[in-house]
């Protein structure tokens, strides 16, 4: 089984307190990974350090066996890293299309000045709508979106690119359950084409159905791993979450 | 007649400067308050080039944007780590020193008596003395300038930089190098200035400190807010009332002192008038 991520020995701290202690733990190539943990308990932090958002204080981090000193967020596109946002996060002034557009043109600037979008970027963009379910949205402004389709629409972003590695920040949180199983079969096809997904979420249901493999963090350290029923089976897990 | 033309030459001129304003600040959110410095470089350029040098200002067509350039490079490569008010003020800075430097630097600039005597344009063997003349290259540069405004608007590039605007941590996370796209930005958007600045002084053939203070950049905010930010065609059409609006007044009778006052008093007005009922202007459909 191939290691996509590892950590050694992950801190990071914010003026004293550590909101990732001393994490090691490794995730699997074309495996759902969920992680679980209590409010504050350091999941965002974790996702942050790993798309570059946040440096890291000390500890390694492998990239499929590849040390990463230093992990830059305009890298992410070299490594096939892509993430959602728990705090939604999208071009809200930008139409729906153009929000999946600007992830699949030319990224340098000199070449984007000469790059008009053409019929093979719409049709993608077109394509990934569709399967989130906001093609007829297209021409409408991100900001005017509601709360669940903007929450597809940054999953949409995920699909244009095609990454490889996929961090999922609470997906679900505050949707119907019709847009839940939306957000479900995309994981699941995401899996069937062998993406790696981390898929950070608070309902246990959600993580038994769709995690191969469970991670649970508590006060930035890791409290258990394993396969989702056992681990969710455990005292000091069972604890971590009653005893808040 | 003469005195259309005059008009048609300050709104094209403007025009220009109200582009690039809208390229740097309405298109990838850059809040600069230094247009006016850029401008002035322009000017000076034009005035040195012509008096100093005694060469013709189609050179200085072409050098001015190109001097230009490499200081809003330097410029933007060490405000690169300021964001919004923070950048706003870093700009403010710099056009203050701008202003400085173009009073003080006698031997170079003339001080506050600026220079005179700046050559009219002279190309195709005829000189554009008039203004009925001069209204054709103020014109052309005003064209160009346009298409390559909406060129960029319409590139991948123009996207990226509206991207930028919205929320360039989040961009960064796709793979792009955030800081390179508003450098570039900031560069064009200080060379495109500098077309205008020369313009100004092979017009006027007289250019002094006073003409490139704070005030003119007020005016730029006032012409792309008014306009709709994020539109070239707002800030075109904010160029076309700001300049048209103050003018008229001339003929309601105010005498020459007044109606400066009052144009001040008018950009005023309309600003806060803009802020309260359209803060996206007459085609915007943006907010800063
Ligand atoms: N930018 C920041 N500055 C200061 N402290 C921070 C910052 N980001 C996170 N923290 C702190 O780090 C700790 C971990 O926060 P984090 O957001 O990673 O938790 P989480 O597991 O994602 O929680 P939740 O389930 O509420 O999303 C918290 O104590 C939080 O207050
Ligand atoms: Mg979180």
């Amino acid at each position: 089984m191939k290691q996509v991520i590892e950590t050694k020995g992950l801190i990071k701290f914010f003026d004293g307190i550590h909101a990732v202690d001393n994490l090691s733990l490794s995730i699997e190539e074309g495996k759902i990974t969920g992680i679980v943990g209590p409010n504050g308990s350091g999941k965002t932090t974790l996702i942050n350090i790993l798309s570059g958002f946040y440096n890291y204080d000390k500890g390694e981090i492998f990239f499929s066996g590849a040390k990463r000193k230093k992990i830059l967020p305009w890298e992410n596109k070299i490594y096939g890293t892509g993430r959602t946002f728990q705090q939604i996060r999208l071009f809200n002034q930008m139409k729906v299309i153009d929000n999946i557009l600007v992830v699949l043109t030319e990224r340098n600037p000199f070449f984007a000045l000469f790059e008009r979008h053409g019929e093979y970027h719409i049709k993608c963009a077109e394509d990934v709508l569709k399967k989130v379910g906001l093609y007829e949205k297209r021409g409408s402004y991100a900001k005017d979106l509601s709360y669940g389709q903007q929450k597809l629409l940054e999953i949409g972003r995920i699909l244009a690119i095609k990454a490889d590695i996929i961090f999922l920040d609470e997906p679900f949180a505050g949707l119907f359950p019709e847009m839940i199983k939306r957000i479900e079969n995309i994981i699941r096809e995401l899996k069937n084409e062998n993406k790696t997904v981390i898929l950070v979420e608070h309902n246990m249901n959600i993580i038994r159905e769709l995690c191969d493999h469970l991670i649970v963090m508590d006060a930035g350290k890791l409290l258990a791993e394993g396969r989702p029923e056992k681990v969710l089976s455990e005292r000091a897990v069972l604890e971590a979450y009653l005893g808040e | 007649m003469d005195y259309i033309f005059h008009i048609a030459i300050i709104v094209s001129i403007y025009g220009i400067l109200a582009l690039a304003q809208n390229l740097v600040m309405g298109e990838t959110g850059l809040l600069t308050i230094a247009g006016a410095a850029f401008y002035g470089i322009g000017a000076y350029v034009a005035g040195i080039f012509s008096t100093s040098l005694g060469l013709n200002i189609t050179i200085a067509l072409v050098a001015a944007p190109l001097i230009t350039a490499v200081i809003a490079m330097i410029l933007g490569t060490s405000f690169a780590r300021f964001r919004d008010d923070y950048f706003l003020l870093a700009t403010l800075g710099f056009l203050m020193i701008f202003n400085t430097v173009a009073k003080n630097w006698t031997s170079l600039t003339g001080g506050s008596l600026g220079i005179a005597g700046i050559s009219k344009p002279h190309m195709f063997g005829i000189t554009l003395l008039t203004p009925e003349s001069f209204i054709w290259l103020a014109v052309f540069v005003l064209l160009i300038v346009a298409i390559i405004c909406y060129f960029i608007s319409r590139s991948s590039f123009g996207r990226a930089l509206n991207a930028i605007r919205e929320d360039e941590e989040a961009l960064k996370i796709f793979g792009y190098k955030v800081s390179t796209y508003k450098l570039a930005s900031f560069t064009i958007g200080a060379s495109l200035s500098s077309l205008a600045g020369v313009l100004f002084a092979s017009y006027l053939t007289f250019i002094d400190p006073t003409l490139f203070t704070v005030n003119e950049s007020i005016l730029l905010w006032a012409m792309i807010i008014l306009g709709g930010i994020a539109t070239n065609r707002g800030a075109l059409m904010g160029a076309l009332l700001l300049i048209l609006i103050p003018e008229s007044l001339r003929f309601i009778g105010f005498p020459d002192e007044i109606s400066g006052l009052m144009r001040q008093c008018i950009y005023g007005l309309i600003l806060i008038f803009l802020m309260l009922y359209r803060p996206k202007g007459i085609f915007g459909k943006y907010n800063l």
